[in-house]
């Protein structure tokens, strides 16, 4: 199966961070990126798939020169070889997909994973967008997955309960936690990373049709009261909430 | 403004976070036309009830095919329902139906999607505040084409009462058959029916690593079903398989925003702070004094939440 995996290079998940001058944009400095939590399960669901009916993974990434560390870390886990696409960072889902969508168009894949969103502007949208400008199906925020008989079913939760979801191949699936335990890469793993090809591939970003117009950071909660120690003050916090707080 | 609002429903019944997207898809088109889009099967006696919550008129596509839900089904009424309108917005709720439709709808169309916004403003164009890096900064974004989607956190908009208003139905006409569906659902399987979702509830009960087993969170099913709501779990706990990937708060679980948050054994994380820092009432329970969730609740007990949640659950219980 020919097998590709969208990932993006994020701020690590305990970053705390800081807003730069131009309230635009946050500070990139001194902060530590890390291959898109999601984009793990997705990076593994691809292996999996790999090693059971054999095929070849490819990771493919958009950002600055920096992300090739996200894309060795694909390589590390496992990734054949990767394609990196020279882009600053939008906040516009739509012109990334665009750009992805060029960039993978002229290559067959079985099937396309992606993360279920990026733990950074959290938009979830492009995998579903990719499936739409590439006209393929899609299943979103998987957290199961069985690919026999050239067709994908899988299982994606919504509010009060789970679809079991099958589709034609090939189709764009984004994952969600729960759907494996992604492997760490071995030391072997992350040697034989560095021999692997990372093609350079050019943006098309078109001109973003979202402006973000300023970043602050949310109003921030003051600590209230320490009602008291153990069973005693639980008299006391259900008045709190009652008549004061008036919640219950 | 001309705002076209997506109401979702399950089963004949409009979901929560749907009928805040539509009061506020209302408020935006203050004096101009707020309609509504209703999408499902044998769904047209549901419809007129939408009048009562701010549309002037509510479409429906009513299909068998489209019992269930599907991208490439809905996408394609709902493609249908902005050609009969030309919207300046689309309004939906930012629900697991909603986050997959509104990127489709909005690649289809090449209009801009504004992904799960806290609030709404109408100035020439849509804008929107989203929380972003997990809710540590707040980015307000602006659509540049007119037309573009937005998708609407639940519980961050308040919805309205319904006045018992009727609006006019009218059905959308559209092609469409079992081969255009390639993603198609096989079984739909279902919580129990009265199982209240942890991103609608109004109380949410959570524990974490401080539970210490899977069983002390009896406790916490106790206190919730008192309250009327719904429990949570923290990474660790989930981790840990004390609770199911369903039930997470946080940065790789769900976002919640209710009334009352009570965080039993949870030392408040950076991570399960992105996923409750809206709720409106902070309780934290813990036996270290020291633990970072002190630092952002409202009230705090410290000590072991064995004791304090079985005494908590019967003092509600007593003000009920």
């Amino acid at each position: 199966m020919n097998l590709l995996v969208c990932v993006k290079h994020v701020p690590d998940t305990e970053t705390a961070v800081r807003i730069n001058l131009d309230d635009k944009s946050i500070q990139t400095q001194d902060v530590n990126f890390i291959l898109n939590p999601y984009d793990e399960y997705a990076v593994e669901a691809a292996l999996l798939l790999k090693e059971a009916n054999g095929g070849e993974v490819t990771a493919i990434t958009m950002g600055p020169d920096a992300a090739k560390k996200t894309l060795r870390t694909t390589l590390a886990m496992g990734a054949d070889k990767a394609i990196h696409i020279a882009c600053e960072h939008t906040a516009d889902s739509g012109a990334t997909a665009k750009c992805l969508a060029k960039a993978i168009k002229e290559n067959d894949y079985d099937l396309i994973f992606c993360g279920k969103q990026a733990m950074d502007i959290d938009n979830a949208q492009v995998p579903v967008m990719l499936a739409e400008i590439l006209g393929l199906p899609n299943i979103s925020a998987i957290n199961k997955l069985e690919v026999a008989d050239g067709k994908a079913t899988a299982h994606r939760e919504f509010e009060g309960g789970v679809e079991v979801v099958e589709t034609s191949l090939p189709a764009v699936i984004s994952c969600h936690k729960g759907l494996n335990d992604p492997r760490y890469a071995s030391l072997k793993g992350i040697m034989m990373a560095k021999k692997k090809p990372i093609e350079d591939s050019g943006c098309s970003c078109s001109v973003p049709d979202i402006e973000v117009v300023k970043m602050e950071y949310p109003p921030q909660r003051s600590g209230g009261k320490i009602v008291g120690e153990g069973v005693a003050a639980v008299s006391e916090l259900v008045r709190l909430l009652h008549e004061e707080a008036k919640v219950i | 403004m001309k705002a076209l609002v997506f109401v979702e429903q399950r089963k004949g019944e409009f979901r929560k976070a749907a009928i805040e997207a539509l009061c506020e898809g209302r408020r935006l088109s203050e004096g101009g036309a707020c309609v509504a889009v209703v999408i499902g099967s044998n769904v047209n006696g549901i419809a007129g009830q939408l009048g009562g919550f701010g549309a002037d008129k509510v479409l429906v596509a009513d299909n068998a095919l489209l019992e269930n839900y599907s991208t490439e089904g809905y996408t394609a009424a709902l493609q249908k329902a902005v050609a009969e309108t030309s919207p300046d917005a689309v309004l939906m709720a930012a629900t697991a139906m909603g986050r997959d439709l509104a990127p489709r709808l909005g690649a289809r169309l090449d209009v801009p999607v504004l992904a799960d916004v806290t609030s709404l403003t109408w100035s020439d164009g849509l804008q929107a505040v989203r929380p972003v890096y997990a809710g540590k900064v707040l980015m307000t974004v602006k659509a540049n084409k007119k037309g573009a989607i937005a998708t609407t956190r639940p519980k961050a908009f308040l919805p309205k009462e319904s006045d018992g208003r009727s609006a006019d139905v009218q059905a959308l006409e559209f092609g469409l058959t079992e081969v255009d569906i390639k993603a198609k659902v096989k079984q739909v399987q279902s919580e129990g029916e009265d199982m209240i979702e942890l991103t609608e509830a109004d109380f949410v009960v959570s524990g974490g690593r401080g539970m210490k087993s899977e069983e002390s969170f009896k406790l916490l099913d106790n206190l919730a079903k008192v309250l009327g709501g719904a429990v949570g779990a923290s990474r660790a706990a989930v981790d840990a398989g004390w609770r199911g990937h369903s039930e997470q708060v946080g940065q790789t679980g769900k976002v919640v925003a209710p009334t009352l948050y009570i965080a039993a054994g949870i030392s408040g994380a950076i991570q399960h702070l992105a996923g409750m820092t809206s709720s409106k009432v902070i309780v934290a329970i813990n036996k270290d004094s020291e633990a970072p969730i002190f630092k952002i609740a409202d009230y705090g007990i410290v000590g072991d939440v064995n004791e304090i949640l079985p005494a908590l659950t019967e003092e509600i219980r007593k003000l009920k």
